[in-house]
Order: structure tokens, then C-alpha cells, then sequence
């Protein structure tokens, strides 16, 4: 028989018998797509919210009719002084409140202006940014209309667009970013771990006193892991097409050429961090704290990467998923080519290498 | 220097400041029961991690079935068997698993895989048991299954890493049996261990104390030179210095 072969059919026992494994390999890519596209969704409808409306008038009303039939809001409460607005916000009522003056029309035909206010609940950020947005471009698109009717003499108009994703669909940003952390995780950590577990076992030893070659050993170990990697790529886009409704613009060839050298430099990482550990759990614990939590905060797979101080940013830069979010959804998104991202490729090449030899160096060293 | 199975002159392997084994040199005759013996950390393992082409020696001469250690470690491991002191079976394989994968990365062909696999599973009377998981076998059986499985492709030479750590009399007893056996068959055995009155089943004892081989001899040869009684004794008249 095959050295090899036989090394490759042992791996895959392992990986098949137990259960655990199986269910984070395969579960958990799926749940996590399944959840961030469900679950972490920006848009909002039927928010409950408040009127202070003390001016009553054909003005006001004409606007809160607007707002109400947005299909974004629904009136929660209609309250006569703003004083009462914080204990509605308080019990949780209400997520935005909006406050008329007294004399909303009047100042209106007067002046040709006049003050609405908005008050978001920021104890959740992010809701009560994207209400005011809301509520603002309603508030906007009223203004502009009375402003017509009136008609004056300039009038800027601000058309918005969105590009490659009109709706601003959060799974857009999502499936590549999953995708990045579960083929970081599956081929860093596992491998990390399985052939830290050859140490722990003491098989190792074995296998390095027989006629296997070291790198025989290292491709044994990962091949397996390589290829349950792609699969899970494939089910996650798959996920990401047929139930979030993602596009893939740019060429399919060119997504699994770039997928299997991102797999390449993570199960370097792997390897790398396996020749440090010598237990699975020092392997588990190096390999959670230093890629999957850089993975999922730094590489701006949640955060955006501008708004991160300097030194953040930078230590984002040597990360491999910063780069191979850019090119997936580089890719998927924005049907980009090769020739637009050579550069972030050339990148991944070149930490592929450092890696590979790195590994390659310690792996001698040290069993 | 091509009659002996095992020679090494004036070995030695250092840890930066450390000297793990310092200048030692024997040699080993086919079909003997060489014992290291020694204290943890006098060095054994790492002389025996150097002859088995684990570890390259730091300096000094280590000559393995005619090949020369430090510059064909590869060679060295297709003619040796190895069993570390886990005894290094996959716990989450089946026996028979276990037996084709280790023939497997010998090169053995599936042939002789399937009938090696049944000549041994008889001889340990294993039958009933060989697609069970080795988890489930009791030490004493993995231990013995462990021997068999290094010697599989037939080496001339086997090393066995204090293969019998952590196993009751009785069992290490039946597990010399095996060694016997493989002796009679003219495959040398080289054995490392901290268990005194198994230096007693060896063909000839080296004592190592810091590194150094203090004494090289047959245990009544070692007993009689110290005037002790046990090679229990020997150890402690040679270790106190």
C-alpha cells in the first residue's frame, strides 16, 4: 500500500469518527451563516415611536401621516410634552420620539423654516442610527416637497446610490466574512490541534521514526482538512446564493483559486502553531486567541477598518483575513478580476511562504 | 565495525549548555537484549532517540544495521522498529486499523498486511477482538499489540522506549515473553528502563548516570563487580558515585 494513501485513509477515520469534530466542521459554518444573515439584519420595520405634537396643525399632521405610513414606524404613543418622553423610553416603549413646535405651521409660512427633534434610544446604537436615518430622509423628502410647491427659486436635490448592494444587505457582508473565519478556523485551528494530539499521544514520535519523510507527515495531516475546507466553502456560498439571494459577479474559478490559497496560508498558520504546542489544548487555546479573534475583530469582517486607530489597522495588515475578505467580496460583489486584485493576492502569496517555511524550520527543530 | 548490529563511539548529544549524553560507546550483537538503564533525565531516551534517527547527534560515531546515524537518519528508520513509552496505538482505531495503518506507512502491501494481520491476532488471541476499538482493550493487550505492530515490517532491529511504564508485574512479565521470542529470532532489542529487576531479563545492562554509561556489563557480571545482590543495589552504589 501507499505510504501515503494509508496515512490519508487513517486521518480520515479519525475525522469521521468523532462526532464532535464533525458537528463543528459542518454544523457550525451553516449555523453561523444562518444566523448572522437572519439574525444580524440592519433594516428595521414597524419601530415603535412617539409623537409630541403640541401644534395639532394641517402641517404637522400631514407629516406624522408621512412617517406613519412609511412602513418603518408604527405610533406607539401620542404624548403632549416632551417631559413625558423619558419614561417611555425608559420602559422601553418607544426606540425614537419626535418633537414638533408649538407653532410648527406658522413658523413654517413665516420664516420658511422650522425645528423638528429626534430623540433615539442609543442604548442600541445601531438601531437608533439607522431610525433617525429614517426619519430623517422622510423628514427630507416632506421638506423638499413643500418646498416645490412653493416653488423657489434654487433647489439642490441629492440623489443617493448605493452601489452592488442597493438594498444594503447585511448578508452581503456577512457571507464573505463567515466564509473567512470558518475556513481560518477549520484550517488553522483543526490542524493545529489534530497534529498536536499526535504529540500529546506520543504517536507522533512513531511516526517520525518510521520511513514517513517529515513533509509526508504535514501533508498526511492536513490534506483531509484541506479538503472538508473547500466543501464547507462551497456549502457556505452555496447558503449565501440560494437562501440570502447573494450574487457572485465575479468569475467562480478565480473565488476557489483565491479560497484554496487563503486554506493554503491558514493551514500553514496551522502547522506553525502546532509546532509550538505541545498539547491540543495549548493548540486550541493559541489558535482562538491569536487568529480567530484578530480574524473576526480586526480584519473588518465586523468593524469597519477605518474607523480603527493606526496601530489597529496596522496589526489588521499582517492578518490573512483582511486581505482574503477584500478579495472575496472583491470577487462575489463587485465581480472584480484579478487585475484589480493581484495586489492582495501577491500578499497572500508571499505570508504563504513565510509561513511554509517557518513551519517547515520549527517542525524539524523541535519533535 | 560491520560485525555489529548497533556501535557507537564516543556519542554525544548537547542542549545548548546541557551534555544529555556524554561520549558514550558500546556495541550491540544481533540477537540481544541490550537494557539502558538509568534514573529519568540520566539520558536514555535521548541515546536511544539518536540511534533510532529521532535526533541528530551532536558529535561521536553511531553505526545502526551498517548505516550511519548522522548521515542517513532515513535509512536508519526503514531497518528499525520503534515503540515509544505510550506504546502509541490510535485509541479511536480499531486493531485491525491500527495493523494497516502501520504496514501501511512501512510500505507493506495490502497482501501482506491482511495476512500478517491474522498470524498475529491469533498469536495474541485476538481474534474476537480485532474490530474493536483499542480504546476499549485493556493495557496489557495494547502493550503487546504496540511490540507487534513495530516489529510488522520485520526489522533487524527494534528499540523499545520504557515500554513497560505504568503496567502491573504480571503483565510486564508476559511482555518479556515477547521480547524473548523476537530475540530468539535474532532481532536485537534495545530497551530502555527504570524498573531495576527488569535489567535482570536483559542479555547485558548499560548503567547511566549524568549522560555517561558508568558500567557495561551482564547483570551477574554487574552484581558480582559491586558486590551487590540485586541490580537494584548495583544502581545505588553506582548513582551515589
Amino acid at each position: 500500500m501507499n505510504r501515503f494513501s494509508a496515512f490519508i485513509i487513517k486521518e480520515f477515520r479519525h475525522i469521521l469518527r468523532d462526532r464532535r469534530t464533525l458537528l463543528i466542521l459542518f454544523g457550525m459554518p451553516m449555523a453561523q451563516v444562518l444566523l448572522f444573515g437572519f439574525v444580524l439584519t440592519n433594516e428595521i420595520k414597524n419601530a415603535a415611536i412617539a409623537i409630541v405634537d403640541p401644534s395639532k396643525d394641517a402641517q404637522s399632521t400631514a407629516l406624522i401621516q408621512k412617517l406613519a405610513s412609511s412602513g418603518y414606524f408604527r405610533i406607539e404613543k401620542n404624548l403632549e410634552a416632551a417631559s413625558q418622553l423619558d419614561p417611555a423610553f425608559k420602559e422601553g416603549k418607544i426606540k425614537l420620539a419626535v418633537v414638533f413646535p408649538p407653532d410648527f405651521a406658522r413658523q413654517l409660512d413665516h420664516d420658511g423654516s422650522a425645528p423638528i427633534q429626534l430623540l433615539g434610544d442609543a442604548s442600541d446604537p445601531n438601531t437608533a442610527t439607522t431610525l433617525i436615518n429614517y426619519a430623517s430622509n422622510i423628514i427630507q423628502d416632506f421638506s423638499t416637497q413643500r418646498k416645490a410647491e412653493a416653488v423657489l427659486p434654487y433647489q439642490i436635490e441629492v440623489q443617493t446610490h448605493m452601489l452592488y448592494n442597493p438594498e444594503l444587505k447585511a448578508v452581503y457582508s456577512f457571507v464573505p466574512g463567515v466564509m473567512t473565519l470558518i475556513l481560518m478556523l477549520i484550517s488553522a485551528m483543526m490542524t493545529s490541534i489534530t497534529i498536536a494530539k499526535e504529540k500529546e499521544l506520543g504517536t507522533m514520535e512513531v511516526l517520525l521514526a518510521s520511513p514517513l519523510k517529515p513533509i509526508q507527515i504535514i501533508l498526511g495531516k492536513t490534506t483531509p482538512y484541506l479538503v472538508l475546507s473547500f466543501i464547507n466553502a462551497i456549502i457556505v456560498v452555496l447558503i449565501g446564493v440560494f437562501v440570502f439571494g447573494m450574487p457572485i459577479r465575479g468569475s467562480i474559478l478565480l473565488l476557489g483559486l483565491e479560497s484554496a490559497l487563503y486554506m493554503f496560508v491558514a493551514l500553514s498558520l496551522g502547522i506553525l502553531i502546532s509546532t509550538r504546542a505541545a498539547t491540543q489544548q495549548a493548540a486550541l487555546f493559541m489558535s482562538a486567541l491569536g487568529l480567530l479573534m484578530p480574524t473576526m475583530l480586526l480584519s473588518g469582517f465586523i468593524f469597519p477598518r477605518e474607523s480603527m486607530p493606526y496601530v489597529l489597522q496596522a496589526l489588521g495588515n499582517i492578518i490573512p483575513a483582511t486581505w482574503f475578505n477584500q478579495i472575496i467580496k472583491g470577487v462575489m460583489i463587485k465581480g472584480a478580476g484579478i487585475e484589480v486584485l493581484w495586489f492582495q493576492t501577491c500578499v497572500l502569496g508571499v505570508m504563504a511562504i513565510v509561513f511554509v517555511v517557518l513551519s517547515m524550520r520549527n517542525f524539524k527543530d523541535r519533535l | 565495525m560491520e560485525e555489529h548490529v548497533i556501535f557507537t563511539d564516543k556519542l554525544t548529544k548537547t542542549f545548548g549548555p546541557f551534555t544529555a549524553v556524554n561520549q558514550i560507546s558500546f556495541a550491540v550483537e544481533a540477537g540481544e537484549i541490550f537494557g539502558f538503564l538509568g534514573a529519568n533525565g540520566a539520558g536514555k531516551t535521548t541515546a536511544l532517540r539518536m540511534l533510532s534517527g529521532l535526533l541528530k547527534p551532536t558529535s561521536g560515531i553511531a553505526m545502526v544495521a551498517g548505516v550511519d546515524v548522522m548521515r542517513h537518519p532515513e535509512q536508519v528508520k526503514r531497518r528499525i522498529g520503534y515503540m515509544s513509552q505510550k506504546f502509541s496505538l490510535y485509541e479511536d482505531l480499531t486493531i485491525r486499523e491500527n495493523i494497516r495503518f502501520y504496514g501501511g506507512i512501512y510500505g507493506l502491501s495490502v497482501q501482506t498486511i491482511r495476512e500478517k494481520t491474522k498470524k498475529l491476532v491469533d498469536k495474541l488471541e485476538l481474534g474476537a477482538h480485532v474490530d474493536e476499538l483499542v480504546l476499549r482493550l485493556p493495557l496489557g493487550w495494547r502493550q503487546k499489540l504496540a511490540l507487534s505492530v513495530a516489529m510488522l515490517h520485520e526489522p533487524r532491529i527494534v528499540f523499545l522506549d520504557e515500554p513497560t511504564s505504568g503496567v502491573d508485574p504480571l503483565t510486564r512479565r508476559q511482555f518479556w515473553d515477547l521480547i524473548y521470542e523476537a530475540a530468539a529470532d535474532g532481532v536485537t532489542l534495545m530497551v530502555t528502563t527504570h524498573y531495576m529487576e527488569e535489567a535482570e531479563y536483559c542479555n547485558r545492562v548499560s548503567m547511566m548516570v549524568d549522560g555517561k554509561i558508568e558500567a557495561l556489563d551482564t547483570p551477574g557480571q554487574l552484581k558480582k563487580t559491586y558486590h551487590a545482590t540485586s541490580m537494584d543495589e548495583v544502581f545505588r552504589k553506582l548513582a551515589r558515585g
